[in-house]
């Protein structure tokens, strides 16, 4: 009864401030309410007896991730100004896409997913199984996936560095500004 | 074919039923495409974006621990994609910054000009 | 005779040199290759002009030569439109006086048009027109004439235009070119019913007698009229244009804009006598098949000669004068037309008209020449600014006392003469209008007259700097043109030039005569009371006739009608209509497809927006699309 009272919650604020992200005119708001949206989700995790993902969930997203949000906002934005949306009959066309791909998929869920399956009490995943897991190469072992992961992420930061490096030529008007 | 009713009938009692966080994650997915096409502002069209990841993630981890209670798929994914999701915001910062160096500010409309 | 292509090619070459190398040539080359050319081609139009009537006749009647003709377009199995030069005594006199009046037109501007800018280019006009109205006169086929009448009205425009910085210039030779043009029009509608029907351009044998080719032409009737009469009118129409008619006339005044030389050779003596040469050259057909035409030609011209006349006597610039004068004048020759007949003493109006438009072009190009030098003198074409000019100008105010007293009709001026066989041919074809015709001619005096004591006598005006005599360039002209003018009334006109073609010896008419010296010696001493000592005042007529001066003065209001009828009717009314179909209808179809195209396009466009959330949406609706059609299919 907890963990519904709990999930329900959960449930409540995920809705309203994932709402309130994509409606929000203040992007640091947005960005506010994302990290809400965010740490719910880590809490429903939490109920789904994933301890290690809502750890990475809290410390990666609503951590690492947000930071570069703040701080990418902080450098593109003057605080307090709105940002602007689209016009009136593109938010029209988005929300009946919205709604229309709500209601298809919610019946989808509601005739097909699946009263049957039942929450099984299961033994809490240790660190140990996940280690193996993650580092081996047998069957439902993923250490290919882990190793292409970690070449993403050097390529993502190696990237990152290329592409918001200032380039040869604004270096130079920078100089010559400096001068 | 199923009713509401019967479903509730049958997961009396239970924790928490699968269509519930199933339909928590479709509406953060779905605010999430709202968002992403209703912006004009990169950086809100990227807290979008992270939206849907998120509701795609859930998903991940609730059918891995309704359906295989045994095994850690589902998990998995889901943090691949959380690493996914953290690289690809890095590169989106970046690419932002390159924007709003160059236009002023980070509209999505300024990218109409880099097309060929 | 094939020497007389080179009448043509001499001043062709100059206009292809002078067009082409107009920016390298210096103003003096310019000026010596025109004239040079110009001179080359008259000495040769002389000698050809001697030439043709000293060839024997045959049985006492000039006969017509070909002496060049090659097919140019070949139209159906019998039309043909050829390239040719006929010589028959018209078109021989023609050239005598186009070469001569043009030549002397090409030595005054020497002096007239130095240092303008742009010279090059009008010496280069010059010898267009020249070419032109070489080719026009000496066409062997009504249809070479309508090429070179055509090639005559461009050169005309661009010649009115030379001054094309200034505003009134433009609209001038726009205004004549548009005029002539509309006349045209019907020139070729009549040119195409007329070889319709007759299977020929052909003038030789449109003049050959043959009356089986007009049997069609005669017994199609459209309109209560024979398709002839109607083929024959609509060319006097395109004539008419040209001669500057009423109601055809608007263009001429206006065309004085242009430099004066440029009005004389071609608004006094050339251009504008070829819609008279064009009736003289279809005289047998008019005369023998149409007589109804030649009688309207008739009426036409005598209503023009006096309404300009009167309009002539009003005027304040000196070079509209002159040109309602000249619009005056060709009504005289009209009029002597449609009276002729074809044979002996009835000929004698076609012989009379052709011998006014010899003597016409020397002395209007005099007076235009004339008017020119006192112009350069003065700087202004206005009457007011003039006077007391006689002692600073003496070659000029001598020769254009002749040309003066030569239009007057006073003898033995040569005007005398070629006019007084007008008004004997008019007597003796209608007494009434003998009477109308001796009126204009009295006009005629008076307005000649009360220009020349304003301009000569009249009060002295003090001028800004002293008005000096012309140079040699342009007092040579004028003396050599007053000479035909002093002594042309001696040419047996008669022995070149008949309707017929044979000799005729012309008897005075010594009644007609005593009368219109009579009327003219009457009008010039009514000016001379009016304007000799009286200053420059413009004629103040009676309380009574006030009205009536100030309509003369507007022209009797013809350019409004032009331009009410142009603007309201035809521009709002027609016009518009038309507009507005090829707008919408016919652009619109048009404009239709490609707006269609357009907007595929755009739409296609769309797809490639480049706009990150038009993809998303095209991609959402798309995968919810076929979502639904697996959910419900």
């Amino acid at each position: 009864m907890t963990e519904q009272i709990i999930f329900y919650m959960l449930a409540i604020a995920i809705t309203v401030f994932s709402i309130m992200a994509v409606t929000s005119k203040l992007i640091v708001r947005s960005a506010t309410y994302l990290l809400f949206v965010l740490l719910a989700t880590a809490g429903l995790y939490m109920l789904l007896d994933y301890y290690f993902l809502f750890a990475v969930q809290v410390s990666v997203y609503a951590g690492g991730i947000m930071v570069l949000f703040i701080m990418a906002i902080f450098l593109t934005h003057r605080p307090g100004t709105e940002v602007r949306t689209k016009h009136g009959w593109r938010i029209g066309l988005s929300v009946l896409l919205s709604l229309a791909g709500l209601l298809l998929c919610g019946d989808i869920i509601l005739h097909n997913a699946v009263r049957l399956y039942q929450f099984t009490d299961a033994e809490t995943i240790t660190m140990q199984e996940m280690g193996t897991a993650m580092l081996g190469s047998g069957k439902n072992q993923y250490l290919l996936s882990f190793e292409m992961m970690s070449v993403l992420l050097l390529a993502c930061i190696v990237g990152a560095i290329l592409i918001a490096r200032k380039t040869n030529g604004s270096e130079k008007e920078t100089k010559e500004t400096d001068q | 074919m199923n009713t509401m009713g019967d479903f509730w009938v049958v997961n009396a009692g239970a924790a928490v039923p699968v269509v519930a966080y199933q339909l928590v994650s479709l509406i953060l997915f779905f605010a999430g495409i709202y968002g992403f096409l209703t912006r004009r502002n990169i950086m809100m069209m990227l807290i979008s974006v992270e939206l849907i990841l998120n509701a795609a993630d859930i998903n991940f981890a609730v059918f891995n621990r309704y359906l295989y209670p045994g095994q850690m798929d589902g998990m998995f994914f889901a943090l691949f994609t959380i690493a996914i999701a953290a690289c690809e915001t890095a590169v989106a910062i970046a690419i932002i910054i390159n924007v709003y160096r160059n236009f002023g500010n980070a509209d999505v409309d300024n990218l109409k000009k880099m097309k060929g | 005779m094939e020497y007389t292509l080179l009448i043509l090619l001499f001043p062709l070459t100059s206009f292809i040199v002078l067009g082409l190398f107009s920016n390298r040539l210096s103003h003096k080359a310019a000026g010596i290759i025109g004239t040079g050319a110009l001179l080359a081609m008259t000495l040769l139009s002389f000698y050809a002009a001697w030439d043709y009537f000293t060839t024997p006749k045959a049985e006492g009647f000039y006969q017509t030569l070909i002496p060049f003709n090659t097919p140019w377009l070949h139209m159906g199995s019998h039309l043909h439109i050829d390239m040719g030069i006929l010589l028959d005594p018209i078109s021989v006199m023609m050239l005598v006086v186009i070469s001569t009046v043009s030549l002397m037109v090409h030595i005054y501007s020497l002096g007239y048009m130095k240092g303008e800018k742009g010279f090059q280019r009008y010496y280069g006009f010059l010898s267009l027109f020249t070419f032109s109205m070489m080719g026009l006169v000496l066409s062997t086929n009504i249809f070479q004439m309508y090429i070179f009448w055509e090639l005559v009205g461009v050169s005309s425009y661009l010649l009115i235009g030379f001054y094309y910085t200034r505003p009134e210039a433009v609209a001038a030779s726009k205004k004549a070119f548009i005029v002539t043009r509309f006349a045209d029009m019907f020139f070729l509608i009549g040119i195409l019913v007329l070889s319709y029907y007759t299977q020929t351009f052909d003038f030789g044998t449109l003049m050959s007698g043959n009356e089986t080719i007009f049997q069609h032409a005669l017994s199609t009737r459209f309109l209560g009229a024979s398709a002839l009469v109607w083929a024959m009118a609509l060319i006097f129409i395109g004539g008419a244009g040209k001669s500057a008619l009423f109601p055809l006339h608007i263009w001429l005044p206006d065309a004085m804009e242009g430099p004066t030389p440029v009005s004389a050779l071609i608004h006094a003596a050339t251009m504008v006598v070829a819609g008279v040469y064009l009736v003289a050259r279809l005289f047998p057909i008019y005369v023998a098949f149409t007589p109804e035409v030649l009688e309207g030609i008739a009426w036409v011209g005598a209503f023009t000669s006096m309404f300009a006349a009167v309009i002539a006597i009003v005027q304040t610039d000196i070079k509209r004068v002159l040109a309602f004068s000249t619009i005056s004048q060709i009504g005289f020759m009209m009029v002597a037309l449609g009276v002729s007949k074809l044979e002996g003493h009835e000929g004698l109006g076609y012989m009379a008209s052709l011998f006014h438009l010899f003597t016409h072009a020397m002395f209007k190009a005099l007076l235009f020449l004339g008017a020119g030098s006192i112009i350069h003198a003065v700087h202004s074409n206005e009457m007011e600014r003039m006077g007391g000019l006689r002692t600073y100008m003496p070659v000029t105010h001598l020769t254009f006392l002749v040309a003066c007293l030569s239009i007057a009709g006073i003898p033995p001026f040569s005007g005398f003469f070629s006019k007084d066989e007008i008004l004997a041919a008019i007597y003796g074809y209608h007494t009434g209008l003998g009477i109308w015709m001796t009126v204009a001619a009295g006009f005629t005096a008076f307005y000649i007259f009360r220009l020349y004591f304003s301009i000569f006598w009249g009060k002295q005006t003090q001028y800004a700097h002293t008005p000096h005599e012309s140079p040699r360039s342009m007092t040579f002209p004028l003396i050599f043109l007053a000479i035909p003018t002093l002594l042309g009334g001696f040419i047996p006109f008669g022995h070149f030039v008949t309707a017929n073609r044979s000799v005729y010896t012309i008897h005075p008419d010594w009644p007609i005569m005593f009368i219109s010296v009579l009327v003219s010696l009457t009008a010039i001493f009514i000016a001379r009371k009016m304007y000799q000592y009286a200053g420059t005042k413009t004629g103040e007529a009676s309380s009574g006739l006030k009205g009536f001066q100030k309509a003369a003065y507007h022209r009797f209001y013809v350019d409004e009608v032009y331009l009410f009828i142009t603007k309201k009717i035809l521009f709002n009314g027609i016009a518009r209509a038309f507009a507005w179909f090829d707008h919408h209808v016919v652009d619109g179809s048009i404009n239709g497809l490609a707006s269609v195209t357009d907007w595929v396009s755009i739409k296609i466009r769309g797809f490639q927006s480049g706009e990150i959330q038009w993809y998303a949406y095209i991609f959402l609706f798309g995968t919810l699309l076929i979502t639904a059609l697996f959910l419900f299919m």
